[in-house]
């Protein structure tokens, strides 16, 4: 085992900086985002007048602004699910092999710096640049609703919806973790992004199919034994969990619907003492999708440590 | 020059799968030197370079820069060495300015010197005037210069630099040999590979040839040469009043001496100018001029490889 002398994150606040200013400028980032908050309105837009038509009085109004959709417009959480992942890919996609495209790596990594610190500078400056632009969704959000429903977001909603942010920017980090990871280990920018896209496309659009497939494969139901039937569920589920959509699914059902109480079937014991359909605490919401967040966090990691060893060892001839 | 290695490579190797990129050599360089590494391509210079650099883990042998190990304390040896690639790139989005601030900032340069000293490697590269323009409207020799200006700015013990001079046209050549020159005087240890010969010829002190991954020759350009020529140093002298072909023949080394228009031409088995000169001056001759015969780099290279190839 080395030691090694120096911290080894000398320099990420140089290179985030230098990445975010890169993003922020940069015509891919102002496209993607154009999208987003195109979309964003339009969402919102729809929401707000459904949310005239249909709901009088609600102590939950804010959070409607996320997720009640109209027809044919999905709603804004839905939207955002579907388009962050894209963000996020599009930020990291070229992140290490366009280091190696440019002939600017081996510059690069001559400074007193190591190669951790190009990894993470990257990662967080990608990070950064997603969270600005999710805060300034989130007071666009807060704008229009102010705006247009007249009145502004409690306390609660306040939490939620920054709770809610922050699990966002967590399932938009596993995305980014990905497409870093990607372009680590493929030399070439256009199959690192597809390779990437190819992989939001499975987890996104077919694991819907894939996973009840899979769950019939490995858990058969025995028509005389109902509770195969549960154990079908169930692997059905955890392999549906695999997905960090599905995941972040589930965190925004629960962060932002305050009567929502499980993401799976509910059992009579979850719902004794309890009055159906009541709100529950902000706290209780965020302790069921606890598991779901780390989940996230962890499959980030994992992915950044994919990252980490195929680029530690990389030769650095250009 | 000191006697000790800044550089000191021992059974270095490299082998890409089955095949053997670097066959273990030895490299020992003394502070201040500047040596030049040549050989045909894919001979192992690069290859060389980056082991030196971290850049690539070596399969075989050791490495010390300035008496660390690049792989265990990268920090402290790539503080004190810059590096210019073969191919060197920049972010073309960027002006040069913002470039060699970027890499400032990575080097820790203290902010408070910065701008200063970016605006005084610029002025010595001759970019001051373009700065501001974004890299990607650069020649190819002005992002040469450009990489220049960054080892400059970094004020590194030790210097290495991978064919600089490629695609440079002869006055750009020449500037960045002064550069290098200047860069020398001031104290940096360089280690430059190179094809072009008439180059290495005018700035190194010694070079090291690579052949098929190992170091075939490594020493100043008149060793080469009388390696070579069989070990012969050829010695002009002009003196009046005596008889040199009597008089060399009792320095000890001297093979042979020939009169030819006018001055003599003395060949010996090393340097032996000291003696000759105090033979000529104690027998009461009047020395005008002593010479060693300059070895043309480009002869010897030639010669040496037509001689490993046979
Ligand atoms: N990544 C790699 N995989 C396999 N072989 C490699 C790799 N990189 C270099 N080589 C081989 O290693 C050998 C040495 O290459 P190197 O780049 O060190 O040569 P060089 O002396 O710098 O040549 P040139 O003068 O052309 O720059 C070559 O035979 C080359 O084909
Ligand atoms: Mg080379």
């Amino acid at each position: 085992m080395m030691v090694r002398e120096g911290s080894p994150f000398r320099g990420v606040g140089v290179i985030a900086l230098k990445e975010a200013a890169d993003h922020l400028t940069s015509a891919r980032m102002h496209l993607i985002m154009g999208l987003v908050l195109l979309t964003a309105i339009g969402a919102v837009y729809g929401a707000i007048g459904r949310i005239k038509d249909t709901t009088a009085e609600d102590a939950y109004l804010f959070l409607k602004l996320f997720t009640v959709a109209r027809e044919p417009l999905p709603s804004f959480a839905a939207f955002l699910g579907f388009l962050l992942p894209l963000v996020a890919i599009a930020l990291g996609f070229d992140a290490i092999n366009g280091e190696y495209n440019r002939r600017t790596m081996s510059r690069l990594l001559a400074q007193p710096i190591y190669r951790d610190a190009v990894l993470f500078g990257k990662f967080l400056g990608a990070l950064l640049v997603i969270a600005i632009a999710l805060l300034t969704l989130w007071l666009l959000m807060t704008g229009l609703g102010i705006l247009f429903l007249g009145l502004p977001p409690t306390a609660a909603d306040v939490v939620r919806s920054l709770a809610y942010l922050a699990a966002t920017l967590a399932c938009a980090g596993v995305w980014l973790a990905l497409a870093i990871a990607f372009s680590a280990v493929i030399r070439s920018p256009a199959t690192s992004a597809l390779a990437a896209l190819s992989v939001w496309l499975i987890l996104t659009v077919f694991w819907g199919m894939i996973a009840p497939l899979l769950a019939g494969l490995i858990a058969p139901i025995d028509p005389l034994d109902p509770s195969t039937v549960l154990a079908q569920f169930e692997a059905q589920q955890s392999i549906a969990r695999l997905s960090p959509q599905t995941l972040y699914a589930e965190i925004t059902a629960i962060l932002l619907d305050p009567a929502a109480r499980s993401v799976g079937p509910l059992f009579m014991s979850q719902l004794q003492g309890s009055l159906y359909g009541a709100p529950l605490p902000t706290m209780e919401s965020a302790l069921i999708v606890w598991p779901q967040l780390s989940a996230l966090v962890a499959a980030m990691i994992l992915l950044f440590t994919v990252a980490y060893v195929a680029f530690q060892r990389q030769e650095v001839r250009a | 020059m000191s006697d000790e290695f800044v550089i000191e490579a021992r059974g270095l190797a490299k082998q890409y799968g089955p095949h053997v990129a670097v066959d273990g050599i030895d490299l020992q360089v003394r502070a201040g030197e500047v040596i030049g590494l040549l050989g045909p391509n894919g001979a192992g210079k690069t290859t060389t370079i980056l082991m030196l650099l971290g850049l690539t883990e070596a399969t075989r042998g050791s490495i010390l820069i300035l008496g660390k190990d690049p792989l265990r304390r990268p920090l402290e040896v790539k503080r004190d060495v810059g590096y210019l690639p073969d191919s060197v790139g920049f972010y073309e989005t960027m002006t040069g300015r913002e470039n060699l601030t970027y890499m400032a900032r990575l080097a820790a340069i203290p902010r408070g010197v910065v701008g200063e000293r970016i605006n005084s490697v610029l002025a010595s590269v001759h970019l001051l005037e373009v700065a501001d323009r974004p890299v990607a409207t650069y020649s190819r020799g002005m992002r040469q210069r450009l990489g220049i200006a960054e080892l400059l700015m970094r004020q590194c013990r030790i210097a290495i630099l991978d064919e600089p001079t490629s695609g440079l046209d002869p006055q750009s050549t020449q500037e960045l040999l002064d550069l290098i020159q200047k860069l020398s005087r001031g104290g940096m240890t360089i280690l430059l590979s190179s094809h072009m010969l008439d180059v290495v010829q005018t700035v190194c002190h010694r070079i090291a040839l690579f052949n098929k991954g190992r170091i075939g020759f490594f020493g100043t350009i008149e060793e080469l040469a009388a390696k070579i020529g069989g070990g012969t140093y050829v010695i002009d002298v002009e003196a009046e009043g005596i008889d040199l072909s009597a008089l060399a023949a009792t320095v000890d080394g001297v093979k042979n001496v020939m009169a030819v228009n006018g001055h003599w031409q003395c060949e010996a088995v090393r340097d032996v100018r000291p003696q000759l000169a105090q033979r000529i001056v104690a027998a009461g001759g009047a020395l005008r001029n002593l010479d060693l015969r300059r070895a043309r780099l480009d002869e010897a290279y030639g010669r040496y490889f037509r001689e490993v190839h046979q």
